[in-house]
């Protein structure tokens, strides 16, 4: 086998220029999303009464508990039968697709956050809720200003691996047809057979980004500990 | 508190209690390990749910009241607005750790009273010169030693100008030598101010010097009630003589 090394360097920079446009804006975008719906999820998990908590759990597991390929396929099915492409007519297939993409990672990913902060959230001790209680603070100052802070400290280097987890989903986005840099390294190899290559370049791009982030939550997982 | 009951589960704490503590008074609670001191506190802090009976502050149901021949809870309101009026200091501090010591303070009077960050944070200071910590202001309770923290618990409790106050043996959890100036702190308070209080402790000294009556439970009741004098130096009770002989 052969290592076209020209051919490898011309491809970094279409690859570097889809990671940038689709799996860096898709898991940027997807994991605050995933981030402020999954503490919603948490928070709904203590606060809301019986049956509704009760349905929301069942509907987490179920999202978590199914692929993520096929959660894309179906937000796709879903939004072509509701007319979707004709309703936006302006909107260009990637846009929508990635739309589609960033609200299928989110969803997906809230769920296993949301078992992220509920774990910090119990490791809180019952005297802050008590001492909270003994202060009569509101429920909803309770969480944003006790509970909340303390248990986001817990959980940000489990968030924070998750959202490394989103990134390395991103070239599901293929399924669903999106161009992100996976997708566009099959399609510039393709035209000569030299597949190798281009895989390469998109993996070491990958690894190139995400080593450094696992690093970086290391550090700030120490630097946490109270 | 009148017929008061406690349950855990088919554990009965607390049966049939009842006793009254008079505005501005200051009543220690005594006896053995179990006996149900901290339940008592609990309840009245509404940490724990009452199982059976009414609890009274200045007339005011605080949880469940008398209508006609039915026990009836209060909504959550209702229950608030009594409970404004009770603070607590507990045995592990309870400090809210990602606040600094000013932010702890100032959380419930901004938030609950109120009051305007300025005003409560004038406050803060003049508690916290009370307590003999005004230079650990924006200090974390987790720079500070046990003592510290235990002094800071207290201005937190004070901020919010209780009427009564709870303390559940609030030096337990300290070295022996931080002990004293937290003492020293709720003996100041007992002086200074007239807040009922209601409180645990073993720290018999202590309690004779601030409270004016002592009741001794056993079992969730109690089985004597004396001046503080009486009580520690001539019990009438003998499981009163007991655990006393037992602490000392
Ligand atoms: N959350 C709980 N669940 C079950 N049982 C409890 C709970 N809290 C207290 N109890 C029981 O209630 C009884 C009274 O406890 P309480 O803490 O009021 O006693 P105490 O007089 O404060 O004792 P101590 O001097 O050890 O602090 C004990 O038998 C205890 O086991
Ligand atoms: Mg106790």
């Amino acid at each position: 086998m052969e290592f076209d090394l020209e051919f490898a360097l011309e491809a970094v920079g279409p690859l570097l220029m889809a990671f940038l446009q689709v799996t860096l804006v898709v898991t940027v975008a997807g994991s605050v999303i995933a981030a402020l719906l999954g503490l919603i999820w948490a928070v709904g998990q203590r606060e809301l009464p019986t049956p509704i908590r009760m349905v929301l759990t069942w509907v987490l597991d179920v999202i978590r508990m199914t692929p993520l390929p096929l959660q894309l396929l179906f937000a796709v099915a879903i939004f072509i039968s509701f007319d979707g492409y004709r309703r936006f007519p302006e909107t260009d297939v990637e846009t929508i697709g990635m739309i589609l993409g960033v609200a299928v990672f989110s969803v997906h990913y809230s769920t296993y956050m949301a078992e992220s902060y509920r774990a910090g959230i119990e490791s809180i001790g019952r005297g802050q809720w008590e001492a909270a209680t003994a202060l009569s603070l509101p429920r909803i100052r309770v969480w944003r200003a006790v509970i909340i802070p303390q248990a986001l400290r817990a959980t940000l280097p489990s968030l924070g691996n998750w959202a490394i987890a989103m990134f390395k989903d991103t070239p599901f986005l293929l399924v669903i047809l999106v161009p992100e840099m996976v997708a566009k390294a099959k399609q510039l190899g393709g035209a000569s057979y030299q597949y190798t290559e281009v895989f390469t370049v998109a993996g070491l791009i990958f690894l190139a980004a995400s080593y450094p982030t696992a690093v970086l939550m290391r550090k700030l997982e120490k630097k946490l500990v109270y | 508190m009148e017929d008061v009951a406690k349950r855990f589960g088919k554990n009965t704490v607390l049966d049939g209690l009842n006793f009254t503590v008079e505005r501005g008074e200051r009543v220690t609670l005594i006896g053995p390990s179990g006996s149900g001191k901290t339940t008592i506190l609990r309840l009245l802090m509404t940490l724990e749910e009452l199982s059976g009976g009414y609890i009274y502050v200045d007339g005011d149901p605080l949880t469940y009241a008398k209508r006609g021949n039915r026990r009836v809870k209060l909504p959550n309101k209702e229950v608030t607005r009594i409970r404004k009026r009770i603070g607590m200091v507990f045995q592990q501090f309870n400090l809210f750790p990602n606040m600094t010591v000013c932010e702890n303070i100032i959380e419930a009077p901004v938030h609950v009273l109120g009051q305007s960050k300025e005003e409560a944070r004038a406050k803060a200071v003049d508690l916290l010169d009370q307590v003999g910590l005004r230079d650990k202001i924006d200090a974390h309770p987790s720079s500070l030693s046990g003592g510290q923290q235990q002094r800071v618990a207290i201005a937190r409790a004070l901020a919010m100008e209780p009427e009564i106050l709870l303390l559940d043996e609030v030096t337990s959890a300290l070295d022996p030598e931080l002990v004293g100036d937290v003492l020293e702190v709720l003996r100041e308070v007992a002086r200074e101010t007239d807040i009922t209080m209601l409180l645990v402790t073993h720290e018999m000294q202590f309690a004779q010097d601030v409270s004016h009556r002592v009741l001794m439970f056993d079992e969730g009741r109690v089985i004597e009630e004396a001046k503080p004098e009486v009580m520690f130096n001539n019990p009438e009770h003998e499981r009163t003589k007991q655990f006393l002989q037992a602490i000392l």
